[in-house]
């Protein structure tokens, strides 16, 4: 596989998929709203709106500060832990911060391998916090799917690009997947059988946080 | 969507300066958005720490006062605080005997309660934590049961016990028997409407109820008919009762409205409760009838109901001096 030479995710980078995620959240608010109405309570669109407003208000602050990519998403998680609330603060929030610390500290020099193993520490935070299980229907059932497709990608010598768009597609199949599925954790739970037939507000936002990933990783 | 609102952003920071002047006795910190007694820690008591998403007014400010708290912290509507409000609220209430911090079982509490905690011990505060789980409806979802009504119940045994002297591991212990001796149930008669969604939960026929929800405008277990209400009754007692510690006695009840519902049905719902009761072998020693833990605008009732030993029924009859509950002083 030939690798395009897009570099690695530095902090102009990580910069412009942050942006990028924000202004998916922003567009799609109203769905994730309606998919939290039908299992929820409706305020899942909201208050990831309200987290990522904050990131992207501080990132011109913290492009000043010069901080490193890792350095920029521990401030990222921390952001968001104190903005969005719930329990998507704490779950997004230390996924974040896992990719910070792991990028943050030595590992393997290939841009993309080095990237994947941010991506398994955030997948491994959201599951120690969250004790989701696969197939829960939450945010671990996009991260399971889309790390190791990242991971594949990157193992095999893929550029970042194209981990990053298989990540993407992997996370869209897991929204999907957790339409059928009968929720096992978070609200959506008290609704038992009823909580068939809906995707998962989570698992939406998160795909939409790989997507924004992929599609400024691609941006040239 | 009609309320009396400025703006669903302000809606928090506006209530708590409503709150603010209504109550004297409580301290508002608006930049931390975690109201505390007036006169701060009480030296030598365990400081108890409650909060969640606001929306369940009066839960849990008012509840702050002499007997029960001595700090809340509200989060966005229906949304868990964050765990930096949180440790504010921590530090605010910690004489240097510890904190007490009383949660309801929801992911989103229960991360940023357990992100505060952590935060709150690297300073060197001393943390419990008692989880509520007493909401017998979608049990067995996976997450365990929901934390509602027995809240109340908690925060009030937990706040005498902590006004005697008792120590932080005391305090805690009563707080896991009280929450293992409630139980709760609700049924919707009308969904609510979450200020920043504008527009209700759920949608209900006429003569339809939500039987089995919880206290932010999901869904319930089922849908099910309007029925007079000792039916009603009957039908929600029956999980209830099933999931309290078996036997007769003494029992806390409370008949709470969930934000829209009319006094004389709940006094209508106590009355029925109160025959379901005394058939088990149940009677009630002391009630709460009102409005305690709403759900904004939802129209309908819950019942919860703790089978009360004589230490619980003798705390709870100490004197308490909160906003909303006030006896004996």
């Amino acid at each position: 596989m030939t690798k395009k030479t897009g570099g690695p995710l530095d902090s102009a980078r990580t910069r412009a998929w942050l942006r990028t995620a924000a202004l998916y959240l922003d567009r799609d608010k109203d769905r994730l709203t309606r998919l939290d109405l039908a299992i929820g309570d409706g305020d899942h669109g909201v208050n990831m709106h309200r987290g990522f407003l904050a990131v992207t208000a501080a990132l011109d602050e913290w492009e000043q500060d010069d901080l490193t990519a890792g350095e920029l998403l521990i401030a990222v998680g921390d952001t968001l832990v104190s903005t969005i609330g719930g329990a998507s603060g704490p779950l997004f929030g230390s996924s974040f911060r896992a990719m910070g610390k792991t990028l943050s500290a030595p590992g393997p020099d290939d841009d993309s391998r080095r990237f994947a193993a941010a991506l398994s520490a955030a997948r491994a935070s959201v599951h120690r916090l969250g004790a989701a299980e696969p197939g829960d229907k939450t945010m671990y059932d996009v991260y399971e799917g889309a790390v190791d497709a990242f991971t594949r990608v990157a193992d095999t010598g893929g550029s970042l690009e194209a981990a990053a768009r298989a990540a993407a597609d992997a996370a869209d199949a897991g929204v999907r997947a957790t339409e059928l599925m009968q929720a096992r954790r978070g609200r959506a739970s008290y609704l038992g059988l009823r909580s068939v037939g809906h995707q998962d507000p989570g698992a939406a936002s998160l795909a939409l946080i790989f997507h924004a990933l992929a599609h400024a990783l691609e941006a040239k | 969507m009609k309320k009396l609102i400025n703006s669903a952003e302000s809606l928090v920071s506006d209530v708590l300066r409503g709150m603010a002047i209504a109550h004297p006795g409580l301290r508002v910190d608006h930049a931390t958005r975690v109201i505390a007694r007036a006169g701060g820690p009480v030296p030598g008591k365990v400081g108890l720490v409650s909060g969640g998403g606001s929306g369940h007014e009066p839960l849990h400010g008012g509840f702050v006062g002499r007997g029960m708290l001595d700090a809340a912290v509200p989060g966005e509507v229906f949304t868990s605080p964050t765990p930096d409000r949180i440790l504010a609220a921590l530090r605010s209430a910690d004489s240097g005997s510890g904190v007490l911090q009383i949660v309801k079982n929801y992911s989103g509490d229960r991360l940023n309660f357990a992100m505060a905690a952590e935060l709150a011990a690297d300073e060197g505060h001393e943390v419990r934590t008692v989880v509520v789980d007493d909401d017998v409806a979608g049990a067995d979802g996976g997450a365990g049961r929901r934390g509602t009504g027995a809240t109340v119940f908690v925060e009030r045994i937990c706040g005498a016990l902590a006004e005697e002297g008792a120590d932080l591991a005391a305090v805690a212990e009563a707080g896991e028997r009280v929450n293992a001796a409630s139980r709760s149930i609700a049924i919707a008669l009308s969904p609510c409407t979450a200020p920043a969604v504008g527009r209700p939960g759920f949608e209900l026929g006429p003569d339809e109820i939500e039987f089995g929800v919880g206290i932010h405008g999901e869904p319930g277990l089922r849908r099910e008919p309007l029925r007079p209400a000792r039916e009603l009754v009957a039908r929600a007692m029956e999980p209830l009762l099933a999931g309290l510690p078996p036997g007769g006695g003494e029992s806390l009840v409370m008949v709470n409205g969930l934000g829209a519902t009319p006094l004389q049905e709940l006094y209508v719902v106590l009355h029925e409760t109160a025959g379901v009761l005394r058939e088990g072998g149940l009677n009630i020693a002391h009630s709460l009838v009102g409005n305690y833990v709403t759900a904004l605008d939802m129209a309908g009732v819950s019942i919860t109901v703790c089978r009360a030993d004589a230490p619980m029924l003798a705390l709870w009859a100490a004197p308490v001096n909160t906003p909303v509950l006030r006896w004996g002083c």
